[in-house]
């Protein structure tokens, strides 16, 4: 694993290491409110240019919000998004991608769908069946090409709708918690994906709450509580001596209530 | 009044007697629904959808609207459309009343809200699903339609069979617009009005079961063609 | 299935099923404003096609209530009114809608009943003897209620009678609001007395136990009058054909036509085109 750095001026618990890459996307002040709920605090991100950067932290914290503003799926009200120094537009949000947890696929043949995508890139013919057939191979889905999307298996067609994200050549590619639904073997399969995928070059921000996975995929962690951002920091630091006490109890295996409760146990009688 | 099992008997006679006249009529009456639901649903399918996809101003008021133009009266339909074609009304110098296409636009105009308000029901279920992803992908906004349109398209199969239910039963309008002219406008809804006014209940009925015959062919044959397209599709 | 076979698909079944019909050939056609009683006896059925025959011009029959066929009329919605309510009609030709008015044939009005005969009206020939005593028996009595010839005439028959039936409305008197077949339907369901004419009730296949009670009452005379829409009020009206038409219903072919017709042996309508009782 290469030196990592992250830093977070903003993040009270952060541990103050020095970016080495330049950002590719910074979020400054994210906050979000519905239905009269504070779901984000200013939350501050700094993604590093070719990073892999996860996103963890409790059920409801915020994880997979915070991603949908990054990736400008919904607008902020509060705070900005910014894209190589610039805020997000509909023209620079083309140089990301997203994969979801549940793949949405169109109720159209393997073929059809990674043609769908391509099309919208404004690819045609040649270069667009070619690189078709490139997505095919590496999701080895090739055999499959013109079965509808939907009957695949869930490992299927996850595989799919991650290499269909990279057909679009991005350059930051978001994954809402995409092997959630999936066995280890297609869990697998749709790392090493990934892993193939930020070799190139491709920046990848995770959302994820599988410690296995962030071991194997993660370099920075970005740990959200109650949309607060509670530590930040590389994957090795946040998840074995973690300093805050949500990640602390997040490792333990324990429900942390807040700052004025004791945490409980997720198991009676388990020590604490 | 005869037995079910005699009117029945008198239907199939009917039909395997193969009377041109009653060929004729059946034959209007496909003409004319089928005519009439296919340019509802090249109003309606889009309409619907660009009603459950973009958000605009109004938008509710449009999809309420079209929820209560489901159960426009046929009646008023025929009244406005007889108004608007009269040789006194506004479109009289085109002389289309009392002619097929008359009655085509009045069972337009009653089908049209039906096929464009469960349209918008069905693209706006779809579009929850897809929308996050459409808008990750950049798809613009008549790319969005025609991708829902089309991936609905199964479902949608289903909102023009209903479409065509309710026009080829339609009776008042028709019977307005249309005159209920023999050879030129008579369908197998007037003619059943016409026989009931005659006194001939068990013709009527004969006709009745005829005309039930016929939409469960039609919906045969469309649900043919979808399983057919699904079973092609999941091979 | 791709986009493209699915689309042929459906295309080809549209277009199987609309061209089996292809529209008629858009020859020369009069528009007739007719009413249900001439339509529902099949008198048109009978002589139309032996005008056709003769002149190669098609009718088209539009059969609604007389007071529908008058406001079609005056709307230009039709070139020839072919109807039964004599002051209507003179009214609608002295506004300027119609050219002038000829009588064409008369048949007359019955009233039908149940065989139980309620009101012991079976035999009278005095119609308003017999409206009397169905009011006073308050027997069930189905009107057409809409304004047509028929309605017209049953109102003024009321009215000889002295007895004002609307206001026993919902009562006795049951107004269907519907053409003269559909009241027959409703008052032989309900064992009404109903006041029909004599052709739609001799071709009404619904006859139930129902038969005629009153007959031959001069009052119940029922003239048909046909008129030319006039083109002054409405120019696109194509009066060339439908002088044609009124023509040759006035001429002796037409009128023997209109005399031949019989069900079960019955004459339905008798010609007085020529100057006969008016």
């Amino acid at each position: 694993m290469r030196d990592l750095a992250f830093d977070m001026p903003a993040a009270p618990s952060s541990c103050h290491r020095t970016a080495t890459g330049e950002p590719i996307l910074e979020a400054r002040n994210l906050g979000f409110e519905a239905g009269g709920q504070r779901l984000l605090h200013g939350v501050d991100v700094s993604v590093r240019r070719g990073a892999r950067t996860l996103i963890m932290g409790p059920n409801g914290a915020g994880k997979s919000l915070l991603l949908r503003l990054m990736h400008g799926l919904i607008k902020p009200k509060e705070g900005e998004v910014l894209w190589q120094g610039s805020p997000l537009t509909k023209k620079t949000m083309r140089a990301q991608a997203m994969v979801f947890q549940r793949p949405v696929l169109l109720r159209r043949s393997v073929l059809a769908n990674l043609k769908f995508a391509l099309s919208v890139r404004g690819l045609q013919g040649r270069p667009r069946a070619e690189k078709i057939d490139q997505a095919l191979a590496s999701a080895g889905l090739s055999h499959l090409a013109h079965r509808p999307a939907r009957v695949l298996s869930g490992g299927e067609q996850q595989r799919l709708a991650v290499v269909r994200a990279l057909a679009c050549e991005p350059d930051l590619l978001f994954l809402d918690e995409p092997t959630a639904n999936l066995d280890p073997a297609s869990t697998a399969a749709i790392e090493k994906l990934v892993l193939e995928a930020n070799a190139q070059g491709i920046t990848i921000v995770l959302v994820t709450h599988d410690a296995g996975q962030a071991k194997r995929l993660g370099e920075d962690v970005i740990f959200l509580q109650d949309g607060r951002i509670a530590e930040t920091g590389p994957v090795d630091q946040v998840l074995n001596r973690p300093r805050s006490e949500p990640a602390r109890a997040w490792r333990d295996g324990r429900l942390y209530l807040g700052p004025d409760l004791h945490s409980v146990s997720s198991y009676p009688g388990s020590n604490t | 009044m005869d037995s079910f099992w005699s009117v029945l008997g008198g239907a199939f006679a009917l039909v395997f007697a193969l009377d041109p006249d009653l060929m004729e009529i059946i034959g209007l009456s496909m003409r004319v629904t089928l005519t009439a639901v296919f340019f509802a649903c090249l109003i309606g399918l889009p309409l619907g959808a660009a009603v459950g996809v973009f958000k605009f101003p109004g938008r509710t008021f449009l999809a309420v609207s079209l929820n209560a133009l489901m159960g426009l009266p046929p009646v008023v339909v025929g009244l406005v459309v007889y108004l608007l074609l009269s040789a006194s009304g506004p479109l009289g110098p085109l002389r289309l009343l009392y002619t097929p296409t008359a009655m085509i636009i009045a069972q337009m105009i009653i089908v049209t809200p039906i096929v464009a308000a469960l349209t918008r029901q069905v693209v706006d279920d779809l579009n929850r699903e897809y929308a996050e992803q459409f808008a990750s992908l950049g798809v613009g906004a008549i790319d969005r339609l025609v991708s829902l349109l089309w991936d609905a398209r199964y479902s949608l199969l289903t909102v023009a069979l209903a479409g065509f239910g309710r026009a080829v039963a339609e009776v008042g309008a028709v019977l307005i617009v249309g005159g209920n002219i023999n050879h030129v406008t008579r369908v197998m809804t007037t003619t059943i009005a016409l026989e009931t006014s005659k006194g001939n209940l068990q013709l009527a009925l004969a006709l009745g079961v005829i005309l039930l015959l016929i939409a469960f062919a039609v919906n045969a044959c469309v649900m043919a063609i979808r399983a057919t397209a699904v079973r092609a599709a999941y091979a | 299935m791709n986009r493209r076979t699915f689309l042929a698909t459906l295309l080809l079944a549209f277009l199987c099923a609309t061209s089996a019909q292809t529209a008629r050939a858009d020859d020369k056609f009069i528009i007739v404003q007719s009413t249900t009683s001439t339509q529902n006896s099949g008198l048109f059925e009978h002589i139309l096609p032996i005008f056709r025959d003769k002149t190669g011009i098609e009718v088209r029959v539009v059969a609604v209530g007389t007071g529908q066929a008058i406001r079609n009329a005056t709307n230009g919605d039709g070139d020839v009114l072919f109807v039964h309510s004599k002051p209507a009609e003179e009214k609608f030709v002295a506004d300027g809608f119609g050219v002038s008015r000829s009588d064409v044939m008369y048949n007359d009005f019955v009233i039908v009943g149940p065989a139980a005969d309620p009101a012991s009206v079976r035999g009278m020939s005095d119609v308003v003897a017999a409206l009397q005593k169905i009011a006073g028996a308050k027997a069930t009595f189905a009107s057409r209620g809409d304004d047509s010839g028929t309605h017209k005439a049953e109102l003024r028959l009321w009215q000889a009678a002295d007895i004002d039936a609307q206001a026993a409305s919902g009562e006795w008197y049951r107004e269907t609001g519907s053409g003269m077949g559909a009241t027959l339907n409703t008052g032989t369901g309900m064992g009404a007395y109903v006041l029909t004419d004599r052709a739609t009730w001799i071709a009404f296949g619904n006859k139930g136990n129902h038969e005629i009670v009153v007959e031959g009452d001069p009052r119940m005379f029922n003239q048909y009058g046909v008129i030319l829409v006039n083109p002054k009020a409405h120019p696109h009206v194509k009066s060339e054909e439908g002088q044609v038409f009124v023509d040759w219903l006035l001429s002796n072919e037409g009128q023997n036509a209109i005399a031949d017709y019989k069900i079960d042996g019955q004459q339905l309508f008798f010609p007085n085109g020529n100057g006969g009782p008016s």
